[in-house]
């Protein structure tokens, strides 16, 4: 048995029939990451006697007959946004280089609680800001698929780690798209739950009204899973939803769209789009009819307007948010020579310890909340956020889901835009309206591009906790293209045969 | 031009970054694109339509004021640049004179 080809539902089933022991997969997986990571470089921090340890516990735990949950033994990967006690947590920044937090997030304490055996911290773009961990302070991961092109971000590197079977699942956050747009170019399931459906608790702050962690997995079922595990009202974030978590996991059993009514939006299309994806999308839509879902297509006219006010809204919020590494109580510290004062110290610190893409946003940011441009800007922003949560409404008045291409293009070169930020910034074109109506979005691989063999995100979008419906649509979808290519696409990736 | 070289070196001077002249030369362009691209804001925001600072709709959350455990001051301060009498020691923030 091959056990990091598994998924962690097969896992899950195999160590609750005593086939295997977590230990035995903690040490598959340890030993895949290993082999494989000095090509991919999805971790920053591998936890193996951490991971081991903790497997041992669950054997034990197990072994006196204790009653599991579903993940377990099961092994996660967690983004190095989420504070982690007794590991080190830099959000891809030399600012946190070498800290160890002194507290566990929310979804990691509930990772913890769940039995799932944490591997390690995974590569991100330095604190989430990125769409291809290119700004990551401590080198890109890689593409699976194709070892010389990104894997997307800001999670990119939870992404790689499971496309390359390293672990079967993997937390990351979505700000504008940093879940869905990595699982769609590394042909693998990431959701970005409702807004405030789990916890921010111990995430490490960009945009805080955006900021959304969620799961990936090889399958809707994996991602359902530890969107369960990990989700739910947490008192210690205000913004926390005090509601249950929608059935995801029993919708992604269910996996039928028959009499589902399904938007097609109009705006998410046309100039920009790679023929691969604009057909392999097509294709998608096609198979969702056949299902016995009710198609049309719907108009989001405001949805054009949604990168700008993203990139008013993100940046404002994180040069609030990034004001707290001043050099003071943990973090790096340049220049304390006893001869400088501390707003001196603060600002060589920062130049040193920021890369270019957050001295970017931060310097956008604190232009738009400026006196004299916070109305014309920041104020606007905000405005054409009502814009797209109208629009949202009216489509939600008419169709249960809608659904886009997750990205415009495949995978792109590592390189291939990372001096040039607004093709940088196109990246998330399709998922960005969702994080500013705070709605719920899954993406899901649909195939890949005939032109360059990469694969293709379908999103699925809901209304805010209509989440289960996501794991329906996107379970009927995984399950129809997978019999008709004969195997999970996964299979297709070759870019570490070599 | 939408913003200039002179303003994104004031900006950071407000953000405290201490950007070289490099940066400066690199990043005052590329601000300057970027801004230009987000004002397309400005074509659809009517006036009267109101503004979202975040889409939950939730106000005044409160939760019991209970004391609970913290953090000791071994545990504040492990992350600490510098430390001195339990404290943490931080560069002079008041001028010579």
């Amino acid at each position: 048995m091959e056990l990091t080809r598994l998924t962690a539902a097969q896992l899950s089933a195999a160590l609750a029939a005593g086939e295997v022991s977590a230990a035995e997969v903690t040490r598959a997986h340890l030993d895949r990451i290993a082999a494989t990571d000095a090509k991919v470089h999805a971790f920053l921090h591998v936890a193996a006697d951490a991971a081991l340890a903790a497997a041992a516990s669950i054997d034990q735990r197990r072994a006196s007959g204790e009653r599991l949950g579903p993940l377990a033994g099961v092994p996660v990967a967690v983004k190095d946004v989420f504070t982690t006690a007794g590991m080190p947590t830099t959000c891809g920044s030399r600012i946190l280089d070498g800290w160890h937090p002194p507290y566990d997030a929310t979804v990691t304490a509930r990772l913890k609680r769940a039995g799932a055996v944490i591997l390690g911290k995974t590569n991100m773009d330095e604190f989430a800001m990125g769409s291809s961990t290119e700004n990551s302070a401590f080198g890109p991961s890689r593409n699976p698929w194709d070892l010389d092109r990104v894997p997307g971000g800001s999670s990119g590197g939870s992404a790689a780690a499971v496309a390359a079977y390293q672990a079967p699942l993997a937390v990351g956050t979505d700000t504008g798209g940093s879940i869905r747009q990595p699982a769609a170019v590394c042909g693998i399931v990431g959701t970005k739950p409702t807004y405030g459906g789990s916890s921010r608790y111990g995430v490490v702050a960009f945009a805080s009204s955006l900021d959304t962690p969620g799961p990936f997995g090889r399958t809707v079922l994996d991602a359902a899973l530890l969107h369960e595990a990990m989700s739910g009202h947490d008192p210690m974030d205000s913004t926390s939803i005090d509601a249950p978590v929608p059935p995801v996991v029993a919708a992604a059993r269910a996996a039928d769209v028959s009499g589902m009514r399904i938007g097609v939006v109009a705006e998410l299309s046309g100039e920009g789009y790679q023929p691969g994806v604009t057909s392999r999308f097509a294709e998608a839509v096609e198979l969702l009819e056949s299902l016995g879902a009710k198609v049309t297509e719907v108009s989001c006219p405001h949805f054009r307007y949604a990168l700008p006010a993203y990139y008013l809204i993100a940046p404002s919020e994180c040069s609030s948010n990034l004001a707290r590494f001043d050099a003071m109580r943990y973090g790096l510290r340049v220049g304390d020579d006893g001869t400088r004062d501390a707003e001196q110290v603060m600002a060589l610190t920062r130049e040193a310890g920021f890369g270019a893409e957050v001295k970017r946003r931060i310097i956008l940011g604190t232009y738009a909340l400026s006196s004299g441009y916070y109305d014309a800007y920041y104020g606007k922003a905000q405005q054409v956020r009502t814009l797209i949560i109208r629009d949202f409404e009216a489509a939600f008045g008419q169709v249960d889901a809608l659904v886009s291409p997750a990205t415009p293009t495949t995978a792109f070169g590592i390189g291939e835009r990372a001096d040039d930020p607004m093709a940088m910034y196109a990246a998330d074109l399709c998922t960005i309206p969702s994080d500013l109506a705070g709605n719920a979005a899954i993406s899901v691989p649909c195939g890949l591009a005939p032109e360059d063999g990469l694969p293709v995100g379908l999103q699925v979008m809901a209304p805010a906790l209509a989440d289960d419906r996501l794991y329906r649509v996107a379970a009927a979808a995984e399950a129809a293209l997978t019999e008709r290519w004969g195997q999970p696409l996964l299979r297709q990736a070759r870019g570490l045969d070599a | 031009m939408a913003i200039t070289r002179d303003e994104v070196a004031y900006l950071a001077k407000l953000a405290r970054i201490a950007l070289s002249d490099a940066e400066l030369d690199h990043l005052a362009p590329q601000l300057d694109q970027i801004i230009t691209a987000v004002a397309q804001v400005q074509e659809v925001a009517a006036a009267g339509i109101p503004p979202t600072s975040h889409a939950t709709g939730l106000t005044n959350v409160f939760r019991g004021d209970e004391p609970v455990p913290c953090l000791g001051p071994e545990a504040a301060l492990a992350a600490a640049p510098a430390v001195e009498q339990q404290r943490f020691k931080v560069p002079r923030i008041l001028g010579e004179d």
